[in-house]
């Protein structure tokens, strides 16, 4: 049956219905079913978060002061942010200013976080998407070197032994019978389109950015007393500074800091030298596949975040942009007051959640989560082996939020067209240049590949953006202040008798909020909006899709029986279940299961 | 046989504390460094459900020995040792994990990368429970600390690493919040804080409501 949503798309649940569960190389665990008719096109697409979470309600009753230790144990991946998120909800509830060091150090740390996690997904979730470490075996070295050096003249690690080096390596782990890191792939795809030689440079990328990424965390380790796990607190950061101590522990010193400094540095060569020139190079080659734009082209929204001052969140100074663009108008940016009830809601008409009264959407502030478990009379299979779900009833443990009641996507892509939108420089300037790089009209951004593309530019400002930091906190200390904390109302005595606060962060994944209500000393109702339960939102009550499902559409699959596409797409978002929803694959297994029906 | 001497030692218990059973490993690092004296040679960590970030860890280990709970299809409760070429395929085997990048994918990353630990041990307990959002251990993984502790130190006595009663103090272990006893004690009440989840993953769920 063809239907018409709101939101603008087409679908069609007739055709071969494909199912893929567990999506792997992702956070968390997720399911995903799609329609495809007969020249392998995608009619339909339905994203299932197969976990639930219940993070929220555990806080219930705990001292304020401690969420963001629970709430850093939500997932594997955005601790610190989450960290932060809870820190600054508690603060605004209680009306606690940070000092101007706590500031930089927690920007700091947030855009570690944010160049690790790009870095990171795109090189060891989402490169396999789009290169074959398998076709990287028969690759000429030097032919390798020759596209290195053109592709990155200025990147020292290009000579044809090195590439024949990380070769050999990759043959014998290869031969070891354990492809390890490697399995699960559709290695002989059509879908693949990279020369073995751009195979080989990426792969050998794959492996140096494993080793950057172990410095990068040292910057939490430094800052957060110790990594995983960071420590945060209320009121400012939990390091003491003292240039002139010396050593690894105790206050933070010269030393220390100058180690950052180095990381900072590292970080921008990678961005610079390896990160960006391999989109550009691996985007040449897939230049045809502008796929997956889905709702970025209509509906985008970030809360902006990296505060050029502290306590100051109003949108000029925030150097990640904030703003809404609604039905594609890049013309009108809207502002975006995630305090008023009217702009965001969840609603759980398709949710396994209960309201009371269907159609009903609730701010984050008067947030509830019960669930409430039950499938639609369409559904395939039984309560325990779903084949086929049924998206006209409830079918997901995400809820769907919504601005304004229209259905958002969040992330990097979004971030960018609004800083673009906005007229926001550096971002612009990034965007522009990318485009005239390779010759691509700006329409292209709205694409897998431009949310792919939007992650590597936001790596790299970040990276500057580090350094600002890094230089706007010596040149502070230098001036005489080493304050790293407020504990003026660190006793709940001070406090008053009911509170409410929110704190805002741009995840690596999209726009994070946590929402807060503290009675008496202790926290009385918790919810978390995050990226994933954004994009990875069902339907609302409207029938609008969210930005998952959306993006799936009208994309051609080379062989349904192989999601390489749906993967790439899906991937492209670096999706993470783990916070959106909580646990768990039946038997953890790691292969995915394709079905074909 | 060879002897095992490794130089550094890396202790980890791995697994999420927010989940009763799977919280075994954390627990079982956080007692040792309240009842076991470690040489400054052995490390110990709460590497909690995390994946790449533990990879700087293991590159400084020329042994490891981890805790966590693990499904070996055995009667709940029930001790495990592993070691080496073991060790991967067993955390691998039914885990039930938060994340893709489980701690197998770590091993494999660290194997491709030429700087995986040349000796592994894994002390696992089969779980009773996990499906208790915001639970801990069950008495019956609770007492078996005891013992995978002694376990433990028969392992790194084996490695030539002297253990002694007393308490290592450590800056990686969980934040005093999430201590065992703050963490159970400021547990929300059944009624205010749903602690089951979906049926097809939580089969004992579906028969408390069918």
């Amino acid at each position: 049956m063809t239907t018409q949503t709101p939101n603008g798309f087409t679908l069609d649940n007739s055709g071969k219905r494909v199912v893929v569960d567990p999506v792997t190389r992702i956070e968390g665990h997720m399911r995903c079913e799609v329609n495809v008719n007969d020249e392998g096109i995608i009619t339909n697409a339905v994203s299932t978060g197969t976990m639930w979470r219940g993070l929220e309600v555990i806080l219930k009753g705990r001292d304020p002061r401690d969420a963001w230790a629970f709430t850093e144990r939500i997932c594997g991946v955005c601790t610190g942010t989450h960290a932060l998120t809870s820190v600054r909800a508690v603060e605004d509830a209680l009306g606690i200013t940070i000092p101007d060091n706590a500031n930089s150090i927690r920007n700091i740390m947030q855009l570690a976080l944010q160049i690790h996690d790009h870095i990171v997904h795109f090189y060891h979730l989402h490169a396999l998407d789009w290169v074959n470490p398998v076709n990287a075996l028969r690759a000429d070295p030097k032919a390798t070197s020759e596209l290195q050096q053109m592709v990155s003249p200025s990147h020292p690690m290009s000579s044809p032994g090195y590439f024949r080096d990380v070769q050999n390596r990759l043959k014998k782990f290869v031969e070891s019978g354990q492809l390890g890191l490697f399995k699960n792939g559709y290695w002989d795809n059509p879908a693949y389109l990279l020369p073995p030689e751009a195979d080989l440079m990426a792969t050998t990328h794959y492996l140096e950015a494993l080793d950057l990424q172990k410095e990068i965390v040292k910057v939490h380790t430094i800052f957060g007393g110790k990594n995983p796990h960071p420590n945060w607190l209320v009121g400012g950061v939990p390091c003491a500074i003292n240039v002139h101590g010396v050593g690894a522990v105790g206050a933070i010193n010269m030393e220390r800091l100058n180690l950052v400094s180095s990381i900072i540095d590292k970080c921008m060569e990678f961005n610079k030298n390896v990160y960006l020139p391999d989109v550009v190079a691996i985007g040449g080659f897939y230049k045809n596949w502008l796929y997956g734009g889905g709702l970025s082209s209509k509906s985008v929204l970030a809360y902006g975040d990296i505060p050029e001052h502290p306590n100051d969140f109003s949108a000029d100074q925030l150097h990640l942009p904030r703003g809404a663009i609604i039905n594609g108008n890049l013309n009108e940016v809207h502002d975006v007051d995630v305090r008023d009830p009217e702009q965001v809601q969840e609603f759980v008409d398709h949710s396994w959640y209960d309201y009371g009264e269907p159609g009903k959407g609730l701010h984050p502030w008067d947030g509830e989560t019960n669930p409430k478990f039950e499938l639609g009379p369409n559904l395939k299979g039984t309560r325990t082996h779903i084949e086929e779900i049924d998206e006209s009833a409830k079918y997901s443990w995400i809820k769907a939020p919504r601005w304004r009641g229209h259905a958002m996507e969040v992330g990097p892509l979004s971030r960018y067209i609004i800083g673009y939108a906005k007229g926001h420089e550096d971002i612009k300037n990034q965007v522009e240049g990318l485009l005239r790089t390779m010759d691509l009209p700006v329409e292209a951004l709205f694409s897998t590949l431009g949310r792919t593309a939007a992650r590597a530019l936001e790596s790299e400002y970040c990276g500057r953006l580090q350094k600002h930091f890094f230089d706007k906190l010596i040149t502070n200390i230098k001036n005489g202040d080493s304050s790293t904390a407020n504990v003026e109302k660190w006793d709940p005595k001070t406090w008053p008798k009911e509170a409410k606060g929110v704190g805002m962060t741009e995840a690596p994944r999209g726009a994070l909020g946590h929402w807060v209500r503290i009675k008496d000393g202790r926290i009385e109702n918790y919810q978390c909006v995050v990226p994933t339960t954004w994009n990875g939102s069902p339907r609302d009550s409207q029938g609008n899709i969210g930005a998952f499902e959306a993006s799936l559409l009208d994309t051609k699959m080379e062989r349904p029986e192989e999601p390489v596409e749906i993967l790439r797409t899906l991937h492209s978002f670096d999706p993470c279940l783990a916070c959106s929803t909580h646990v768990m694959s039946p038997d953890g297994a790691p292969l995915t299961t394709v079905k074909v029906r | 046989m060879q002897e095992i001497r490794p130089e550094r030692v890396l202790v980890l218990g791995i697994g999420n504390v927010l989940w009763a059973d799977e919280g075994f490993g954390v627990r079982c690092v956080e007692t040792m460094s309240q009842t076991h004296a470690l040489p400054e040679n052995v490390r110990l960590l709460d590497g909690g459900t995390q994946g790449l970030y533990l990879l700087p860890f293991l590159e400084e280990a020329d042994a490891l020995l981890v805790f966590d709970a693990v499904d070996f299809g055995l009667t709940p409760g029930t001790l495990v040792t592993m070691r080496d070429g073991d060790v991967p395929a067993f955390m691998g085997a039914k885990k039930m994990s938060l994340h893709q990048t489980g701690f197998q994918d770590v091993i494999a990353t660290a194997q491709l990368m030429g700087y995986c630990p040349e000796h592994m041990t894994l002390i696992g307990c089969q779980p009773v429970e996990l499906e208790d959002y915001g639970g801990s251990l069950r008495p019956a993984v609770s007492a078996q600390i005891p013992h995978a502790l002694a376990e433990a130190v028969r392992e790194l006595a084996s490695w030539g690493i002297t253990v002694t009663e007393g308490a290592t103090p450590s800056n990686d272990l969980v934040d005093p919040s999430l201590a065992r006893d703050a963490y159970e004690q400021g547990r929300p009440a059944e009624d205010d804080a749903c602690r089951i989840g979906d049926y097809r993953f939580f089969p004992s769920a579906a028969k408390v409501r069918a």
